[in-house]
């Protein structure tokens, strides 16, 4: 454990607070309970699904943590978040400290608080999991209380800047990577620019995730805390298009962070998949979260289809078939090609689209599709499967049953299988070093790629992972770049007096 | 936010907008489009840029008044701004001297055509230029066509202009008459079938600039996609410009009426 940690744990109020309640009892506290909105009434609604907890329940809940001595929940968080100091304060009333806490290392706390899959993060780190096989304590759900407090109080700390050093630094994008990476390096004192290519601001927080689970004015507040720190944003501009390197070189960048994620979304290539009425997660997700299609006063049109099928078991997939559902089909469907247990999907999402009435028609891989003759969609033809031996991802591999096949009755299909880097950056920027599958090499440690000046993180490395891993990226490759540049420094600063002293001695 | 400074009728429908944009100005080749959109509730609407100034620092956008979204910008006047403006997007058209280049364009498509046949003509192509729309007032941009072409052959659907007769017969009669290297045709997508059902009877190379229904622009929705050679393209980063004999016209076209009610 850090100093810093064991610093802030030894502190008295902690010292105290850990003395005020019997360990016994703390455990035998049940882990509380997330109100949610009516299955029946939300599945109708756009309004957010959790309701958040309330003063009481957050309290209550923040009594279960035991303060650690090792508190393993924080090697859980990807951006190493001071998980026992926030909940502490939230356990001696001080929720404004609480968010202030998460500010510390967290770029978007009222997001992640939402997003996150804490169960296999930091709460399948708790101790409560390890040791005492209980129900972990509910960080993400007091995170995201520490956060909506803070924003309803009005009182929204901006986290300290250190003075201006002058430099500046370009982020190729505005997602969860970019985000974070620009909320440490603005802290550190940098001239900080996001670059967007959307004419919102946001990336995947903005055009991926739905309303119901995130809403724009929770992405709005964490962007103008940014802005407030003195990031500044630069919406519809396109690096490698509108601007190249060359120019940002020129405009007196030093170095650049690209997270410009993985955009592209992936088609089967099978018959009929270009039919009207298919269409990817992506332009689905776009129409009606960015375009806000589903308002009647937008121009943006989206398909309102009633037997809708999303192809897919991921967390996109379930974003899709419960916007679908929202916006009217009767009946909206999964169709997965292995079973539940395989979903990549966090249990949350899957439960809560269960609720809603989302069938789930796992095993089942669709062939090819069917149109009337003015060439919109009317069913697909499903392959039943079966589990065969484990493949390379440890799960067991879906194997079509011979000859079982089915016909679905669908006027709409969202393709939800995986999304691929975005080619832009790849193709325009010289030095780097590009895999197969289009990700941007980089050294695990430090973000840093090829190019020494050019530092990568979240999905255009990855290639499709989570919000907070790319914010973990982005808060790494913040502090490596500090280092290199500092250290660049100092050797420019030696080659300098070096020469100086040379041209010294000649005169 | 980006600023109109002029706009210009080039017919009842056919409105010419010059709008500050000095990036894209500066970065944009013949071929590139940009993503448009009017208002908070505004749609995103691809536009081919017709031309760009680089010291005005403006791109010349050509826009015909049809469809709510067309509407909304031509409603705009100088003065006014664009809501949101990105770009340049898409592939650059392939520029290089092939010999003789044919440039069809049909209506509207005659503005994006411009500065190809601009390109075309400076890289000692002989360009030749056929124009063709319904009726006379909808020949648009003649003149800098003109400018530029070593010959001009207009057709009209009724007469009033030029030759009678569909922009196919331009096309055949220079085929006929001379070794033609490459057809570049941009206009409605059913023109565009027939000028490559045409030249693909004389095996004469064809390139054509699709526009389609998008949403980003940028490669993220896949709302363009066409399939070309029996592979699913992206129109707009994978074209706009394909092999318009390797395009499947007939799915295009039915992809565009996607949101006709």
């Amino acid at each position: 454990m850090s100093e810093y940690l064991k610093e802030e744990r030894a502190q008295e109020w902690r010292e105290t607070l850990r003395k005020s309640v019997k360990t016994k009892e703390r455990v035998s506290i049940p882990r509380g309970k997330m109100p949610e909105v009516d299955p029946v009434v939300r599945s109708r609604s756009y309004d957010e699904v959790n309701l958040g907890l309330t003063v009481e329940l957050a309290v209550n809940e923040s009594h279960r943590c035991l303060d650690c001595v090792d508190p393993t929940c924080i090697s859980g968080c990807p951006v190493e978040i001071n998980i026992p100091k926030f909940i502490k304060n939230i356990e001696r009333g001080e929720f404004l400290e609480a968010a202030k806490t998460l500010k510390e290392t967290s770029a978007l706390p009222a997001v992640c608080g939402r997003v996150c899959p804490q169960e296999r993060q930091c709460e399948s780190q708790c101790f409560y999991r390890l040791k005492l096989k209980k129900e972990p304590v509910a960080i993400g759900h007091l995170e995201r209380f520490a956060a909506d407090y803070e924003r309803l109080s009005g009182n929204i700390s901006i986290p300290e800047t250190a003075p201006s050093n002058g430099i500046k630094i370009a982020v190729v994008g505005s997602g969860p990577a970019g985000l974070a990476f620009a909320g440490d390096m603005v802290k550190l004192g940098y001239d900080v620019t996001v670059f967007e290519a959307l004419h919102e601001l946001g990336g995947v927080l903005r055009y991926g995730i739905p309303e119901f689970r995130l809403p724009n004015d929770i992405v709005d507040i964490e962007i103008d805390g940014l802005r407030k720190m003195g990031v500044q944003f630069e919406t519809n501009c396109i690096v490698g298009k509108t601007i190249s390197q060359e120019d940002l070189k020129a405009d007196g960048f030093k170095a650049i962070f690209v997270g410009s994620g993985a955009g592209l979304p992936n088609f089967m290539n099978i018959p009929g998949e270009n039919l009207i009425g298919v269409m990817s997660c992506n332009e689905y997700l776009t129409r009606v979260n960015l375009m806000q299609a589903a308002d009647p006063e937008s121009d943006t049109p989206v398909y309102k289809g009633k037997r809708v099928a999303v192809v897919g078991g991921g967390n996109t997939a379930m974003d899709a078939v419960r916007t679908a559902r929202r916006l009217g089909a009767e009946r909206a469907m999964i169709i997965y090609r292995r079973s539940e247990e395989e979903m990549p999907a966090r249990v949350e999402e899957i439960k809560h689209a269960k609720e809603e009435g989302i069938e789930f028609y796992t095993l089942h891989n669709p062939l090819r599709y069917e149109g009337d003759e003015r060439g919109r969609v009317q069913k697909m033809l499903l392959q039943r499967m079966e589990l065969g031996t484990p493949d390379q991802s440890g799960r067991r591999r879906p194997v079509p049953i011979e000859g079982d096949t089915a016909w679905l009755e669908v006027d709409e299909v969202i393709v939800s299988v995986g999304v691929s880097p975005n080619p832009l950056i790849p193709q325009t920027f010289d030095g780097l070093e590009v895999t197969t599958w289009g990700t941007i090499v980089v050294n695990s440690d430090t973000m840093q790629t090829a190019d020494e000046m050019i530092f990568a993180g979240g999905d255009i490395v990855r290639g499709g992972a989570t919000v907070i891993l790319a914010m973990g990226d982005g808060r790494k490759a913040a502090k490596a770049m500090d280092q290199h540049l500092s250290d660049r420094m100092i050797e420019r600063f030696d080659d300098e007096s070096t020469h100086q002293h040379i041209s010294k001695s000649t005169d | 936010m980006n600023k109109i400074v002029s706009k210009e009728y080039l017919s009842d429908r056919v409105v010419k907008f010059e709008v500050e944009a000095p990036l894209i100005a500066k970065s944009r080749k013949a071929g590139h489009f940009v993503i448009v959109r009017v208002g908070k509730k505004g749609e995103r609407i691809p536009y081919t840029i017709a031309d760009a100034d680089l010291k005005k620092g403006t791109i010349t956008l050509v826009i015909q008044n049809v469809g709510k979204s067309s509407q909304k910008v031509c409603a705009l006047n100088a003065g006014d701004y664009i809501t949101d403006m990105v770009g340049p997007l898409g592939k650059a058209t392939h520029i290089e001297h092939f010999g003789t280049v044919v440039c069809a364009a049909g209506g509207v498509g005659i503005a994006p055509m411009l500065p190809i046949i601009r390109a075309m003509k400076a890289a000692g192509n002989r360009v030749v230029s056929v124009l063709a729309a319904r009726t006379k007032e909808l020949i648009i941009l003649e003149n800098q066509v003109k400018e530029h072409s070593d010959e001009v052959i207009v057709m009209t659907d009724d007469g009033s202009y030029g030759e009678k007769g569909l922009i196919t017969a331009g096309v055949e009669k220079v085929i006929l008459r001379e070794k033609v290297d490459l057809c570049v045709t941009i206009g409605p997508a059913i023109m565009m079938k027939f000028v490559s059902i045409l030249t693909k009877k004389y095996d004469l190379p064809t390139v054509a600039s699709l526009n389609t229904i998008m949403v980003d622009g940028t490669g993220m929705c896949g709302a363009c996609r066409v399939t070309v050679g029996g592979q699913t393209r992206f129109v707009c980063v994978d074209g706009p410009e394909f092999d318009a004999h390797q395009v499947d016209f007939d799915e295009m076209l039915m992809r565009l009426k996607a949101y006709d009610k």
